[in-house]
């Protein structure tokens, strides 16, 4: 359940930004979340809401925008989008392949009042 | 919260470490100034690389006039902090030729000890200091220290991970030698370290064999940000059905480059191998930093041509 640390440096990050930059509430916080960053969007929702209550950041709306990783097929040389590790190569069928990328864990930004 | 480097208040607790709790910080406290130093350098870059666009108005429909809402274009990498933290620890292994990697695995798959074996084997030879990561107790640190090494608990509380900052705080009274290793052993979770640099030179996963084959396949994320795979207790293999093979495959599948070695603690089966790892990529981290300063005093000796 990392994703209440993330969470709180989400918050904290917004903080920071807020000092400088003179707004009362965030309407929307946009982030973009790859799908080999070890996180779970629907935990950093929760958590998110958990984390805010209170907060000038509470009821802000969380939109994630999801980031596919790649996969290299290492007997094709085929290179495909995927958001899973075990995805056989969809040219040759293999299986001896080789995920990157997708590691985002990023804040875009705000819509702020 | 703390003002001055960010610390997180809570069930945090490193041993020996009091300014956690009163939040007292002393700014002769070398490590402190360096995350005030990161701090500003974060907010710096922050106000000149993103340009804010006070006109550009939301994507979504809003009453013009009506609303002052504005988009803040922020592009931050929400792991910045811990990866600052983690890369200064990384510039003083660097500048120590220390060794330092991170052990991660599931609750109870034999890390510490492996750790205190090794420590035994190894000790004669360099010095080795630890850092152990669990939420209570300072048990494994207690054991880890039984051999006679350094160690220090460090207490997350209701943490599940180390991070950077903690495993910064934990090397100020560590204060490992040149030259030696330290081992981290992180609180037994195969999720949530994956995702935390702690400026290490590997994540290493232990997986032992009383755990299921898949469980590679199971928690991907972890093998796949392991440079090393330890197959532990095999000296249990014969009384269990575990398919080693198979085992290695779904990590391999995974990794294909991970590196794999079988060992038993107990036995210590395969701690030839293992040892010899360690050694040589210790001497690996030696032998980078003198080609570095190599490099750099044919430099200055060219100069003078």
């Amino acid at each position: 359940m990392h994703e209440m640390a993330i969470c709180e440096g989400i918050l904290q990050s917004l903080e920071n930004i807020r000092a400088k930059e003179n707004f009362d509430k965030i309407k929307i916080v946009r982030l973009e979340i790859g799908c080999f960053s070890g996180v779970e969007t629907d935990a950093v929702q929760f958590s998110f809401d958990a984390v805010t209550r209170g907060t000038f950041a509470e009821n802000a709306t969380l939109e994630i925008i999801q980031q596919n990783g790649k996969a290299y097929c290492m007997d094709c040389a085929n290179v495909f989008e995927t958001n899973d590790r075990l995805m056989p190569c969809p040219r040759c069928d293999g299986i001896n392949t080789m995920t990157y990328g997708g590691d985002a864990l990023r804040i875009k930004d705000l819509e702020v009042v | 919260m703390c003002n001055t480097c960010g610390c997180a208040s809570g069930n945090l607790k490193i041993e020996g470490d009091e300014h956690h709790h009163d939040h007292d910080h002393n700014h002769d406290h070398d490590h402190e100034h360096q995350h005030e130093h990161e701090h500003h350098h974060h907010d710096h870059d922050h106000h000149h690389d993103h340009d804010i666009d006070y006109n550009k108005l939301p994507a979504r429909n809003h009453n013009p006039g009506m609303s002052q809402a504005r988009m803040i274009e922020i592009e931050e990498n929400i792991l910045a902090k811990n990866d600052a933290y983690a890369a200064q620890n990384r510039d003083l292994f660097k500048a120590k030729g220390i060794l330092a990697l991170n052990l991660v695995s599931s609750p109870g798959s034999g890390k510490t000890s492996l750790l205190v074996e090794t420590i035994k084997a190894l000790q004669e030879k360099f010095q080795v200091t630890v850092i152990e990561g669990d939420q209570q107790t300072t048990n494994d640190a207690d054991r880890i220290r039984e051999t006679g090494v350094k160690a220090i608990q460090v207490n997350t509380g209701k943490g599940c991970h180390l991070d950077g900052h903690m495993v910064g705080h934990a090397l100020e009274h560590l204060a490992p030698a040149d030259g030696s290793i330290l081992f981290i052993e992180n609180v037994g979770n195969l999720v949530c370290p994956a995702a935390f640099d702690l400026g290490e030179a590997a994540k290493i996963a232990v997986l032992s064999v009383t755990e299921g084959e898949d469980k590679p396949l199971k928690y991907p994320d972890m093998f796949a940000a392991s440079k090393i795979m330890i197959l532990n207790k095999i000296d249990l293999l014969p009384h269990l059905d575990f398919d080693v093979e198979a085992c290695i495959n779904n990590a391999k599948r995974i990794n294909p480059e991970i590196k794999v070695l079988q060992v038993s603690a107990k036995t210590r089966a395969g701690f030839d191998e293992w040892l010899n790892l360690l050694e040589g990529l210790r001497g690996q981290i030696i032998a980078e930093i003198l080609a570095e300063q190599e490099a750099k005093l044919n430099k200055f000796k060219n100069l003078l041509k």
